[in-house]
């Protein structure tokens, strides 16, 4: 037992930052092409409204969930620290789940069921949506046996959290925990470290700066007060285009 | 002043013959791959037709382009800020491939590989997609010609305030008329397809303002299929990249005319340089719809005045281009003899590519005859003459019947003038006095009178008359494509020491090529 909990929580948290910050890295720079949400919408537009949509915003709240139990646990605390919030919040995040989940199933009866989208299908697309419903399920599992766990998430694996990134990994606490919750912790390092060699890379690339630039763009190829004229001599300091 | 070049179009609806040669030009060069079979970035539509996409002009449906506000503003109607990042996990606007056709092949070697049987082999239809055997229910140009006319013509969007009556007249078959509309990205000023992309893919190029997709950037947010008014930004479901028309740049840049202009059987296609004030953009697009093209047309600005040519200088213009500009016949189409009009100028996008309105197809009507006399003469196994009706291209009648044409006016005016009838008549009695004028040159069998009554009544001399007459039948190919030399020159100098970039091995390496340690 000690040595899987010592991979599953120690070896495979580095090895999928690794993996996830490398392959980020180097399919955002050297496979530029490749870094797109691929989208089926124009093959398919119907049945994806009820996959896409409920999965989408599901996600998008349960993970700023996490991310905000990750960030700042006294603040979850605190507002745990009544019933009625309490309530509020897990509630809430349960229904997220839900609504993942059932979003999922939907995109994953659309995928296997529409002839055209076998075609834009690979191996990695099945992947990724075994290892999510897995996911979603384990944690929605989690969710309504092991109460509350917006509070345990705050005291026992943010911490946990923590030593991983400061390199002093502590998995005292953690190694205590049912199976299922150390299942959902390796489903969450298994999509992190396939992340950069699957579709799930658009999530890293949301347009995030739409919201402030400009809706126009012009993009020019010279700049004339830049380029250099013909009197003056070759300068050391190379110019640049802006 | 902000004054920029643009490299604008304009088309001659009068001499399209609907061959369909730019649309296999383009095809042939850019869009013969697997994920864009079905893209026609290059198309020919037949009008009045539902076109391609089908209904694309109608945006109740794809709500593509800017609408005004009340607080007059404009947004894009199906994208924008809010609504393209709120609706960026499902589009409920996006056509999907059936708006377009499903594209296929035939199974050629069926023929050729098939045993020997009592029947022939067929060469079966399969999708592109799939590989599968398909029905093909949809292909490009189905409705070419007034083709399907039920389910097609009588479907334009463009019929909107037309009466039924109206309607029903142009689709009796002896009066039945159509003409071409060929249609390729209008390279926009006020590009929606570049505000929609969440991701800042597309942009509009500073020196020639062609409008590209940086296939590195685009991430299938698909945003621009909906917020382009023309469609003319397609998916490839192949590769999940948008892509669109880039008006061969690789070859304007060569100095040659893009593939579809160069190949154009019936010479519509004039191409050329346009000097305009940018920081005019916003206003202009937000003008009233009634002068929107008034105003679309101001911000076009003339080449030769002293004042626009030093401010042009001044912005980084180059000579040659403001030399170009002088010579664009896109300048003397559209603002010296006010000939041309935009596409759909209610869209607000400022489309650069211009028509001149058909005229031909609307004049021409038909009257009825007694052909018993020439019947007689012909052998008599010769086809006799079934009908009575004869197309009337007499001066006379021609010039009479603008209030009797065939094609409602207001049809007209819903394509190219947002509903402006004047407009149109304008340029119609311009091209009717250009051909009065010439026949009275060439025939000889109008009187002075009529001519110089024609002419006074389209507000044009007899000079102006020749000229149009010139660039529109005689044009040689340098005066039909007045490209501007690209200045890569410049852009090399710019971005590297033209020494490294001599001593670089070139053949793709756009980096400086350095010693391995
Ligand atoms: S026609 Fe459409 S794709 Fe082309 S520039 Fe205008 S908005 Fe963009
Ligand atoms: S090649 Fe020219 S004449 Fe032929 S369809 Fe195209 S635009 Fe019309």
């Amino acid at each position: 037992m000690n040595y899987l909990d010592n991979f599953i929580l120690i070896v495979l948290p580095y090895v999928a930052l690794a993996t996830f910050l490398i392959g980020s890295i180097y399919r955002y720079t050297s496979r530029k092409f490749q870094v797109s949400s691929l989208s089926s919408q124009f093959l398919e537009g119907k049945k994806l409204f009820m996959g896409s949509v409920p999965f989408h915003w599901g996600i998008v709240f349960i993970f700023l969930g996490h991310l905000i139990a990750f960030t700042i646990p006294k603040g979850v605390l605190a507002w745990n620290s009544q019933p009625v919030r309490l309530m509020v919040l897990e509630i809430t995040a349960f229904i997220f789940g839900i609504s993942m989940l059932v979003g999922l199933i939907n995109l994953f009866i659309r995928r296997y069921t529409t002839p055209r989208l076998k075609y834009v299908t690979n191996k990695m697309d099945f992947a990724i949506y075994i290892l999510l419903i897995l996911q979603t399920f384990a944690g929605l599992w989690i969710a309504y046996n092991f109460r509350w766990g917006s509070s345990w998430f705050s005291t026992l694996l943010t911490p946990y959290l923590y030593s991983i990134f400061k390199f002093q990994p502590d998995i005292t606490a953690v190694a205590l925990l049912p199976w299922t919750v150390k299942l959902h912790i390796m489903g969450a390092y298994l999509i992190i470290g396939i992340l950069p060699f699957s579709r799930l890379i658009h999530m890293l690339v949301l347009p995030l700066n739409y919201i402030w630039r400009p809706y126009q763009q012009v993009m020019w190829n010279w700049d004339k007060d830049k380029v250099r004229s013909s009197k003056s001599p070759w300068s050391v300091h190379r110019p640049k285009n802006t | 002043m902000d004054i920029r070049s643009q490299i604008a179009m304009v088309f001659h609806l009068d001499k399209c013959i609907g061959c369909h040669t730019c649309s296999i030009a383009c095809k042939n060069i850019w869009t013969d791959r697997k994920g864009a079979e079905y893209m026609w970035w290059n198309n020919v539509e037949t009008k009045p037709g539902t076109g391609y996409p089908s209904k694309w002009e109608d945006q109740g449906i794809y709500k593509g382009g800017w609408e005004k506000n009340k607080d007059g503003n404009i947004n894009l109607k199906g994208a924008g800020k809010r609504r393209g990042l709120t609706n960026i996990f499902y589009n409920p606007n996006l056509p999907v491939i059936d708006d377009y056709y499903e594209p296929f092949t035939y199974k050629y070697l069926d023929l050729i590989e098939s045993p020997e049987k009592d029947d022939q082999p067929t060469a079966r239809p399969v999708s592109l997609i799939t590989g599968k055997p398909i029905d093909i229910k949809m292909g490009p140009n189905w409705d070419d010609d007034l083709s399907g006319t039920p389910d097609y013509a009588r479907n334009d969007p463009n019929f909107k305030n037309i009466s039924p009556e109206e309607k029903e007249v142009m689709f009796q078959l002896e009066k039945m008329a159509f003409f071409y509309l060929p249609r390729i990205c209008n390279h926009c000023l006020n590009p929606a397809c570049v505000a929609s992309c969440p991701s800042g893919a597309i942009y509009k190029r500073g020196e020639d303002g062609v409008v590209l997709i940086n296939q590195e950037v685009c991430r299938a947010w698909r945003m621009c299929v909906t917020a382009c008014p023309y469609k003319k930004s397609y998916y490839n479901w192949h590769t999940g990249k948008s892509e669109k028309c880039i008006l061969c740049y690789p070859r304007m840049e060569a100095g040659l005319a893009p593939a579809c202009m160069h190949s154009c059987v019936g010479r519509i296609r004039y191409l050329g340089v346009l000097l305009y004030d940018a920081s005019k953009i916003e206003e202009t697009a937000k003008a009233d719809e009634k002068d929107l093209i008034q105003k679309q047309l101001d911000i076009i600005l003339n080449p030769f005045d002293e004042n626009v040519i030093r401010e042009a200088k001044k912005n980084g213009v180059a000579d040659s281009t403001i030399h170009a500009a002088q010579n664009s016949p896109i300048y003397r189409f559209v603002k010296e003899w006010k000939l041309a009009l935009p596409l759909h100028p209610e869209f607000r996008t400022l489309p650069m590519l211009f028509y001149v309105p058909p005229l031909l197809p609307v004049m021409a009507t038909v009257k009825k005859t007694d052909n018993a006399e020439q019947q007689d003469k012909m052998h008599p196994i010769a086809k006799k003459w079934e009908d009575n009706w004869l197309y009337d291209t007499s001066t006379k009648e021609l010039w009479g019947t603008l209030d009797q044409i065939r094609f409602p006016l207001k049809y007209i005016a819903n394509l190219f003038s947002a509903g402006d009838e004047e407009l149109i008549k304008e340029k119609w009695k311009k091209l009717m006095a250009v051909r009065i004028h010439r026949r009275k040159v060439t025939v000889g069998d109008i009187s002075d009178e009529k001519v110089t009554e024609t002419l006074r009544d389209a507000n044009m001399t007899a000079e102006e008359a020749d000229a149009i007459y010139a660039l529109t039948s005689l044009p040689k190919f340098e005066e039909r494509f007045v490209i501007p030399a690209a200045h890569r020159e410049q852009a090399i100098e710019m971005m590297d020491f033209t020494g490294d970039t001599k001593g670089g091995t070139g053949f793709g390496i756009k980096k400086p090529v350095v010693r391995g340690i």
